[in-house]
């Protein structure tokens, strides 16, 4: 039992950190919130030279092999330096897919792309009625042979308008079925959305949308299990990240600014408060680890499931706890817009809500305790 | 990071657990054989000293039994080292050890005596007085209590005012101590007292042994608001102790004392303790008897109970984080406070939650009729004071703001 890093995730944190410092400050971050794509492409090519898209990828696709407990280590540095683009929906929505579900010919086609930075990727999971479950697909697919044919509306999906493929779930005779669609065709159309964390979540219009059958007709709902699940740890490693940082602002900010005649922090009304931060952040990151360790080791399947509901429903209500404290703490100047709090604030929401906020996996966990 | 056993820890662990299991005297059984034992509240784990000072033979001879067993493999002081009578354990051993003993219900032996105060000597007594104590705590012969807090010395501790006057080759004690938890069972103390009024408040403090028989001690135990008497006021009224009963230097007491108070919190048997409650709620909530006394909209329940369960497991990994950290050389800062702090108002949130399952039952305070032993009544009231002994909830936010965020003292 060991609850800290190995000495190549340390070597990966720390690398991470100095590169994103200087890579994606947070000029940045602002810039990419009133740009276009959302992204970076020299940026993203930058990622893809340190093996970072490819890091789940296996050596023989161009990866580097690394485990996913390894990726939530980067992801948790992606959090801190709040770094915008495709990059969880490339990874997360494309490669793992495709690693879970594609055939030797898909992984040779994509896996290599992903991973040297070429080809972008996004999951088209949810729909107008925003539901995480199998209900929630209703698209239709149409199979034949090894296409597949889609119509339908997605919604909240991230990336879309840059992404060069979809990984989309839709609902044939047999059930829920994927497809990998490519986005350059006129049966797919791509709206973006305005949302609080001016990230690129998108609606996408499905007429007739060709792709190729990634995984078995009807197999759909199991073969995205897995990517849910380690979607949902990634959004709980990126929200640690996020908010370790945003409390490690607010406490240096409680030393620094004066009011009385001595800094905030030295008042116990704050003290406490940076104290509930710190126990909300470390608290995360364990169960996320948790998770992520389960999930990378391959652990029981219930306790997989059960680890990976508990690390969300916790990361999700803590992490929302702790910058609501580092608005507090910060008083007026943390809601104007040139303060870079706010920016911590508003992407917290979305990380929260990604893939079901607390209510949504404490029901599971509930469920799961037979209550 | 790794959550699971290396077959060196799997192999110790497995010997913790079959010992348990082959030398655990049956009154001690109780968690063991899937019940929730007999607790009840009790704010203070005091169950061997006071069983081995009961009028009850049968409960004395469980306690002696259950030492004796122990001492065989010498983990009545598992963390001490070899020297010294222990089994110098590995503090991952230690900590397996701490688990599988929680896990199985099993009452730990000795007391203050092995936590504190033998630590203690063994760090800054002399060899006299290591031959004096060590082995008679080792043996269950001595049991120790702790004189730290005074009706004026809270959180405050270092305000304390007990007096200790040198008088030729005495000290001369006069004063009360308060929360003196088990002084009713035990044969020695230990106490911090002032030695030197002159001096700012840390450094006139002295830490002092003695025999609580000794002429102008009084213990009067005090009942809690759970009708449990786990701790007591001890006076001192000209209480003529050896000058060598000191330990370490004069005067150094403060430093001496809280050379181990971190102990106290980085405990695993909080949250071992919480998920077998949790266990044994789901499972009588399920059963025929626990939907008789179930409040009908139990729906309002569910979802909090789901809740005790995720946090418990954010507690094993605080613990589990103190330990990692000590496996790997390092020194637990704030750590152990936030340990502490989120174990102690879990308690108090999980006793809430499971007496709310049961509705108007939710009264009844009578094992025999409450739901579950009236276990979750009994422990809203015993957890009570978790969140104020061994520094309050707010000395530990304190503590952890300013030792372990750096934030300037107010």
């Amino acid at each position: 039992m060991d609850l800290g890093l190995n000495e190549q995730q340390e070597l990966l944190k720390n690398a991470a950190r100095d590169f994103l410092e200087n890579e994606c400050p947070e000029s940045l971050v602002r810039e990419m919130e009133e740009d276009e794509r959302g992204y970076s492409p020299d940026l993203w090519a930058k990622m893809a030279e340190q093996g970072w898209q490819g890091l789940l990828v296996p050596e023989e696709h161009g990866g580097a092999g690394f485990d996913f407990l390894d990726l939530c280590v980067l992801l948790e540095e992606f959090g801190r330096a709040l770094v915008p683009g495709p990059f969880m929906s490339t990874v997360l929505g494309g490669a793992v897919p495709i690693m879970v579900a594609g055939s030797d010919e898909q992984k040779a086609e994509f896996l290599p792309k992903i991973a040297s930075g070429d080809t972008i990727f996004t999951l088209a999971l949810t729909e107008p009625s925003a539901r995480f479950d199998e209900q929630g697909v209703q698209a239709q697919a149409s199979v034949s042979g090894n296409d597949v044919t889609f119509n339908g509306t997605k919604l909240f999906v991230s990336d879309a308008n840059v992404a060069d493929y979809l990984i989309v779930a839709g609902r044939s005779g047999q059930g829920v079925t994927l497809g990998i669609v490519a986005t350059d065709q006129p049966g797919v159309e791509v709206t973006q959305l305005q949302t609080i964390a001016r990230d690129k979540q998108c609606e996408v219009k499905l007429n007739d949308a060709k792709g190729q059958l990634l995984g078995a007709e009807g197999q759909g709902w199991n073969l995205l299990q897995p990517v849910i699940q380690r979607y949902t740890v990634a959004e709980c490693a990126y929200l640690v990240g996020l908010s370790q940082m945003d409390f490690e602002i607010a406490v240096d900010y409680a030393k620094e600014r004066v009011q009385f005649g001595r800094p905030i922090g030295s008042f116990q009304a704050i003290q406490h408060k940076c104290a509930d931060m710190v126990t909300d952040v470390d608290g995360s990151r364990f169960i996320m680890y948790k998770a992520a360790w389960s999930v990378a080791t391959d652990q029981p399947a219930d306790d997989t499931q059960m680890a990976v509901n508990m690390a969300k429903a916790w990361t999700s209500e803590a992490t929302r706890r702790v910058v609501a404290h580092g608005q507090q703490i910060h008083g007026g100047i943390g809601f104007t817009k040139d303060y870079k709090i706010q920016l911590y604030f508003r992407r917290q929401k979305r990380a929260e809500l990604a893939f079901g906020d607390s209510d949504y996996h404490r029901e599971l966990v509930a469920q799961q305790l037979g209550i | 990071m790794d959550w699971s056993d290396s077959p060196d820890q799997a192999t110790f662990r497995k010997e913790v657990h079959d010992f348990i299991r082959e030398r655990l005297p049956g009154p001690y059984r109780g968690k063991l054989e899937g019940g929730d034992g007999e607790s009840d509240g009790e704010t203070f784990t005091v169950g061997w000293q006071a069983d081995r000072k009961s009028d009850d033979p049968e409960r004395r001879d469980t306690a002696v039994q259950w030492a004796t067993a122990l001492a065989e493999k010498g983990w009545i002081a598992p963390h001490w080292p070899k020297e010294y009578g222990g089994a110098g354990l590995s503090v991952m051993e230690q900590f397996i050890y701490n688990q599988e003993m929680a896990k199985a219900g099993a009452p730990s032996v000795g007391g203050m005596g092995v936590s504190l105060l033998g630590p203690t000597v063994i760090v800054h007594g002399t060899d006299e007085q290591k031959e004096q104590h060590l082995p008679k705590i080792l043996s269950g012969e001595v049991a120790w209590a702790q004189g730290y807090s005074e009706p004026g010395a809270g959180s405050d501790l270092a305000s304390l005012q007990t007096r200790a006057d040198r008088d030729g080759d005495d000290y001369v004690i006069n004063g009360q101590k308060i929360w003196t938890s088990g002084a009713q069972y035990a044969d020695w103390l230990f106490a911090l007292v002032r030695t030197d009024p002159e001096a700012p408040k840390h450094r006139g403090i002295s830490f002092i042994t003695m025999d609580i028989t000794t002429p102008g001690i009084t213990v009067r135990p005090l009942t809690d608001m759970g009708w449990n008497q786990p701790f007591n006021e001890t006076f001192f009224e000209d209480v003529r102790v050896p000058a060598r009963n000191l330990v370490g230097d004069e005067n150094r007491g403060w430093y001496i004392g809280m050379t181990l108070l971190d102990f106290e919190r980085s405990g695993i048997s909080g949250a071992v303790e919480y998920q077998r409650t949790l266990d044994n709620l789901i499972e009588f909530l399920g059963s025929d008897e626990g939907t008789e006394v179930t409040r009908q909209d139990l729906d309002t329940v569910r979802l909090e109970i789901a809740d005790r369960r995720i946090e418990t497991e954010i507690l094993f990994n605080f613990a589990f984080r103190i330990v990692s950290m000590q496996n790997r050389g390092m020194v637990p800062n704030y750590e152990a406070s936030v340990n502490k702090l989120f174990g102690s108002e879990l308690h108090q949130r999980l006793s809430r939650t499971g007496n709310k399952a049961f509705g108007l039952y939710g009264n009844l305070w009578d094992r025999e009729v409450g739901p579950m032993g009236a276990h979750f009544v009994r422990d809203y009231i015993g957890s009570v004071p978790h969140t104020i002994f061994s520094g309050s909830s707010e000395i530990q936010r304190n503590v952890i703001a300013t030792r372990g965020l750096g934030l300037p003292r107010g």
